[in-house]
């Protein structure tokens, strides 16, 4: 069972039921319930530090078995996997491949799903409801009711294996989730507003382009950060419609590396931390607006 | 409430004794939506050509015998065209009572209820507990906030392939329990120990989300409202009960929908962490990718009926769960 993780549930759940002291300034805990505090903070972050430093350490060992006998690693660190992956394969094919992909769903999503935010936030309009609706139920369509259909309708317009056709399967799901997120931060931001800027003699596009998408860029940079994560490493859709080597994405490519006969886990280990360095600088840079940016979509839905 | 409209309803209503014809409410309605439509145009053509025309091919391919053997397709210059046949509900029939239907649906039907209702769970619990906890005012509040984000930051695709190497036999998880004098399950080979792997991966996955939506929402809870609580002597786990849970419903019941819809459908955490292994631990969406990608030939048909019970059970679900957010809401109001 998960024990690792179900341990800091219980201490974090029972913390803020610690007995409290009888005076003290609000907003102060007693020193027994800070110290147990850090504690499992300290904990739950080694947790999740773990895996990504692991796989950075790994990356490091030379030969494909050192995961086994991580000892072993510490006498012989070296770059070299990833200067065999840089040098020797398709490396940059991919990574372009990936970067072009995402970033244009990324780009197309969140411009397309920022109107439409817009409009569900500030105009009553019949239809409404159920625009909302199928933003929500678009969530849930398991991959499996709609990759056979795409795949045949994308084989008939002869864009399997294309950018383009990859780019539209992606833009099924990011779409309307950011509409959805963005709708939630457009309720943020007061009416009035638009109001002023109506009064100013701002029509309501001049009014959404002018006054709320600057007001509201801490949600569009989660929204982008959401959508260019979800794609720059996805695996599903990449590795059914793309089917030549050239046109690989970086997760389709990766695989490559462990074929049946010749797990090369040490080359796999070096190319999964390259792809993580993208998705965590993007990610320094919007980290700032997660908090707001998120909440105010789900807690307006 | 913009300011579009209320211009447009002052014209509307000063014509309103005149009963207009239809023509005439929709030339209206025109006149007063359009910002509106032209705005939503964009995602309404999206959502109708990239998902609304595949689902209703997906669904008509649910009512036919479709496999990769006799659907249109090319071979070298020779066009094959389709041949196959509409046979009604027999694969809904097939898939829910045929024979062998316990091994093929119902078995994963009850492992996908169980992932589901476990992960959401543990993710609600600990992301709230962390939540809580960085709501407080502590020393190092946002590296830690930083630290406990990472899971989010980096993709899927790079962690679960990270945990498939601890978890793997003679991998670093096994080690320390060996240390710990604990037994060592095969992770990704024996099928209770795989399906507790993957619990525990997607939890490890999932709790970042959770925990950075409900601390937004923690911070949405005016001061005040503890301050009153502290003066009126109320203990630490009743502000806890009576104004946190109630002031993070809103963000709750969202944060507990999506939770419950992602991972339902969640596909990379299985695939990536057991490949084509580990039939037990597939669920349902993943046993449905493999019917049509995973084995010849490919059975289109019934991989697209599998996806359209999925999303049924999930409309379902979520239309009781909204009426019982606004029965509740109505209860508490």
């Amino acid at each position: 069972m998960s024990t690792t993780t179900e341990r800091p549930a219980a201490a974090a759940t029972a913390a803020p039921g610690a007995r409290p002291a009888k005076f003290r300034p609000r907003g102060e805990s007693s020193p027994l319930s800070k110290a147990l505090s850090h504690g499992v903070l300290i904990l739950a972050s080694l947790i999740a530090l773990f895996p990504v430093g692991w796989i950075l350490f790994v990356s490091l060992g030379p030969d494909k078995t050192d995961y086994l006998h991580p000892g072993e690693i510490f006498g012989k660190l070296t770059l070299s996997n990833y200067q065999h992956v840089l040098a020797d394969t398709d490396f940059f094919t991919w990574f372009g491949n990936a970067l072009l992909v995402s970033g244009i769903t990324t780009v197309f999503g969140v411009l397309l799903a920022a109107t439409t935010g817009y409009a569900v936030s500030r105009m009553k309009f019949p239809g409404h409801k159920p625009l909302m609706w199928s933003l929500l139920v678009t969530q849930m369509f398991p991959i499996a009711v709609l990759i056979v259909p795409m795949y045949t309708m994308l084989s008939e317009l002869g864009l399997l294996d294309s950018y383009t056709g990859l780019i539209l399967v992606y833009s099924t799901t990011t779409v309307p989730y950011c509409a959805w997120l963005l709708k939630g931060y457009f309720d943020t931001i007061p009416v009035e507003i638009d109001e002023a800027g109506r009064v100013d003699g701002l029509s309501p596009f001049g009014t959404f382009w002018r006054l709320v998408l600057p007001l509201a860029r801490p949600g569009l940079a989660v929204a982008a950060f959401y959508s260019f994560l979800t794609y720059w490493a996805e695996v599903p859709f990449a590795s059914t419609f793309m089917l030549s080597s050239d046109k690989y994405t970086l997760a389709v490519g990766l695989q490559s590396f462990v074929s049946e006969h010749d797990a090369q886990w040490n080359l796999m280990a070096a190319t999964a931390v390259l792809i993580a360095i993208p998705s965590a600088a993007f990610f320094y840079l919007v980290q700032r607006h997660l908090v707001t940016g998120l909440t105010a979509g789900a807690s307006k839905s | 409430m913009s300011v579009a409209v209320q211009g447009a309803t002052g014209k509307g209503s000063r014509e309103r004794d005149q009963r207009p014809g239809l023509l005439e409410r929709l030339k209206r309605s025109y006149a007063k939506h359009w910002y509106a439509y032209a705005m939503i145009a964009p995602v309404v053509l999206v959502l109708g050509v990239l998902v609304f025309y595949p689902l209703v091919q997906g669904i008509w391919l649910t009512l036919t015998d479709a496999n990769s053997l006799n659907v249109a397709r090319k071979i070298g210059v020779n066009e094959i065209p389709a041949s196959y046949q509409y046979v009604g509900f027999h694969n809904y029939a097939d898939i829910l009572w045929g024979p062998g239907s316990y091994d093929r649906f119902w078995s994963h039907f009850v492992w996908t209820i169980a992932w589901t209702v476990v992960c959401v769970c543990l993710h609600y619990t600990l992301g709230l507990g962390l939540a809580v906890l960085l709501n407080k005012k502590l020393r190092g509040r946002a590296a830690y906030r930083m630290l406990l984000i990472l899971p989010w930051a980096v993709p899927t695709f790079v962690t679960v392939f990270s945990w498939r190497l601890m978890l793997s036999d003679g991998g670093v998880v096994n080690t320390m329990l060996s240390a710990l004098h604990l037994p060592e399950p095969g992770w990704l080979t024996d099928p209770w120990a795989q399906k507790a792997a993957a619990i525990l991966v997607n939890t490890w996955a999932g709790v970042p989300f959770m925990m950075i939506s409900l601390l937004g929402g923690l911070q949405a809870i005016p001061a005040e409202l503890y301050e009153a609580a502290e003066m009126d002597g109320a203990t630490r786990w009743q502000q806890f009960r009576h104004i946190t849970l109630p002031g993070l419903r809103s963000v709750s019941s969202t944060v507990v929908l999506l939770g419950v819809i992602w991972t339902f459908n969640q596909f990379n955490v299985i695939f990536l962490l057991f490949g084509k292994g580990a039939p037990d631990a597939q669920l349902l969406v993943t046993w449905a990718y493999r019917l049509a990608f995973g084995q010849i030939p490919q059975d289109f048909a019934q991989s697209a009926s599998y996806g359209v019970i999925l999303l049924s059970i999930l409309i379902v679900f979520t239309a009781f769960y909204r009426r019982w957010l606004a029965r509740n809401e109505q209860a508490n109001g």
